[in-house]
């Protein structure tokens, strides 16, 4: 299996895998991502895109939620989107639906 | 007085009782019994304070953590208040309904031990026969249920010319993750050190049969690799740095930096049946004593890594110079280095017998 390595697109929909998750840590303040054997930490950006992946959502209408919340152009932020989320799936954190 | 920044995690040794008998097993020498465990409603306790403090992840750990009945309710308990909660077992105690219990509970994740991939071989070194078979469907049930799945694998001499059969073992039996963890040389480790510790041949055929592996898996499989620091010129970071990131609660209730604090002599070890766990952390002799750097000795003080590997492991020089507050000895500039590179040039040739993990069996003098 070869999937890892291709680029996600704006009709790509995942969703967190089994035994990870998005959680606020309200003694740091920080977002973090709970995965097995260790958490690490989600910067704001990635914690407000997190905050939108929920199994049912296009990257695209993820982009397009954002953009109501930022002012950054749409091409920058569907870059952002795709990105982060191709690495957090080869990081066995994210999963395609 | 300035807070210390909340520890990450929490391993709940909930009890040493266990049927393996691994001869590199972490536990102290001295195990302790069953009547002095922590009840229920203590461990409850404990949870809800290391929720408060900021603990992230709990790790279910032992001996068999499956042999206390209450584990679910643990487990329960700790989901209920956002800890990430890992089972870290043998396998050999789990079936379909002991497993349902856990999921039910709402666990998060998986890490089971193998001793080996050939199945005599394992059952030799966990001292436990027909152990390999119930491990195997421990991990088909893992599986099938979908819970993610880590498999864990000590390597020493005995062992590491299997790796690559490790490897492929983890794959089939379809692991997100695999832990290919040298030995690491305390208690019941160094006991046994002659009898595990690798060559460098050996280590170094490791770490390409690894670095093969990883290019083969991609990011399907992910291999942690953990190198015997006798090996190494650099001491590990241990836990992190003493009192930085981790908190280790032993099935009596003692709160100790790491697993093998105890072997450190002298000292006073707080407990959660008299204290806060929150109180111990910050305040507690036992862990302000070698937090950050101040009590560093040289070559440590004045080294430019010193906030990188934290010194090493104190256990580490206490149990090879005598001297907690020494620097680590697997450290290249360390007065006590020498020691690291006598045991390993007397490695015998042959492997002593094993030494097993056993209640009682540690308490002697160790006579070679």
């Amino acid at each position: 299996m070869t999937e890892t390595s291709e680029p996600f697109s704006e009709e790509t929909v995942l969703r967190f895998a089994r035994g990870t998750r998005l959680q606020y840590d309200r003694v740091r303040e920080q977002w973090f991502i709970q995965a097995p054997e260790r958490a690490f930490i989600a910067d704001p950006s990635a914690a407000e895109i997190l905050q939108l992946i929920d199994g049912k959502r296009t990257l695209g209408t993820v982009t397009d939620k954002l953009l109501q919340k930022f002012s950054a152009t749409r091409d920058v932020l569907v870059h952002d989107v795709l990105h982060m989320t191709r690495e957090l799936a080869d990081k066995q954190v994210l999963q395609v639906v | 007085m300035t807070a210390i920044p909340p520890p990450m995690s929490l391993l709940a040794e909930v009890t040493h009782r266990c049927p393996l008998q691994c001869p590199y097993c972490s536990n102290p020498l001295r195990l302790d019994p069953r009547t002095d465990e922590l009840s229920t409603a203590d461990w409850l306790r404990v949870l809800d304070e290391a929720a408060a403090m900021g603990v992230l992840q709990v790790h279910f750990s032992g001996g068999e953590p499956m042999a206390r009945p209450d584990l679910p309710d643990l487990v329960r308990h700790a989901v209920s208040l956002g800890l990430y909660t890992n089972l870290i077992t043998s396998g050999v105690l789990l079936n379909a309904k002991s497993l349902k219990a856990l999921t039910d509970a709402g666990l998060d994740h998986v890490q089971l031990s193998f001793q080996d991939a050939d199945t005599a071989e394992a059952e030799r070194i966990g001292g436990m026969a027909g152990a390999q078979a119930k491990k195997l469907e421990a991990a088909r049930l893992i599986k099938e249920d979908g819970l993610p799945l880590t498999l864990n694998f000590v390597i020493h001499r005995q062992n590491a010319a299997r790796v690559p059969a490790m490897l492929n073992m983890a794959e089939r039996l379809g692991a997100r993750r695999v832990e290919i963890a040298h030995t690491q040389y305390y208690g019941w480790g160094l006991l046994n050190r002659d009898a595990l510790l690798p060559s460098r041949a050996q280590l170094e055929e490791t770490e390409h049969t690894v670095a093969a592996a990883r290019a083969r898996f991609g990011t399907r499989l992910a291999i942690d690799f953990v190198t015997p620091d006798y090996y190494a010129d650099q001491p590990k970071p241990c836990m992190g740095g003493w009192g930085q990131r981790f908190l280790n609660i032993a099935p009596t209730g003692k709160v100790l930096p790491c697993h093998a604090a105890e072997s450190i002599p002298g000292l006073t070890f707080p407990t959660v049946r008299e204290s806060s766990l929150q109180d111990i952390w910050q305040n507690a002799p036992l862990f302000t004593l070698y937090r950050g750097t101040d009590w560093m000795p040289d070559p440590c003080r004045s080294c430019a890594f010193k906030e990188q590997d934290w010194g090493g492991c104190r256990c580490q020089a206490l149990a090879l110079t005598g001297d907690a507050s020494a620097t680590d000895p697997v450290c290249n500039q360390a007065p006590g280095h020498g020691v690291i590179k006598q045991a390993i040039a007397n490695r015998p040739a042959v492997p002593p017998a094993f030494r097993y993990r056993r209640y009682g069996n540690g308490e002697i003098t160790n006579g070679t």
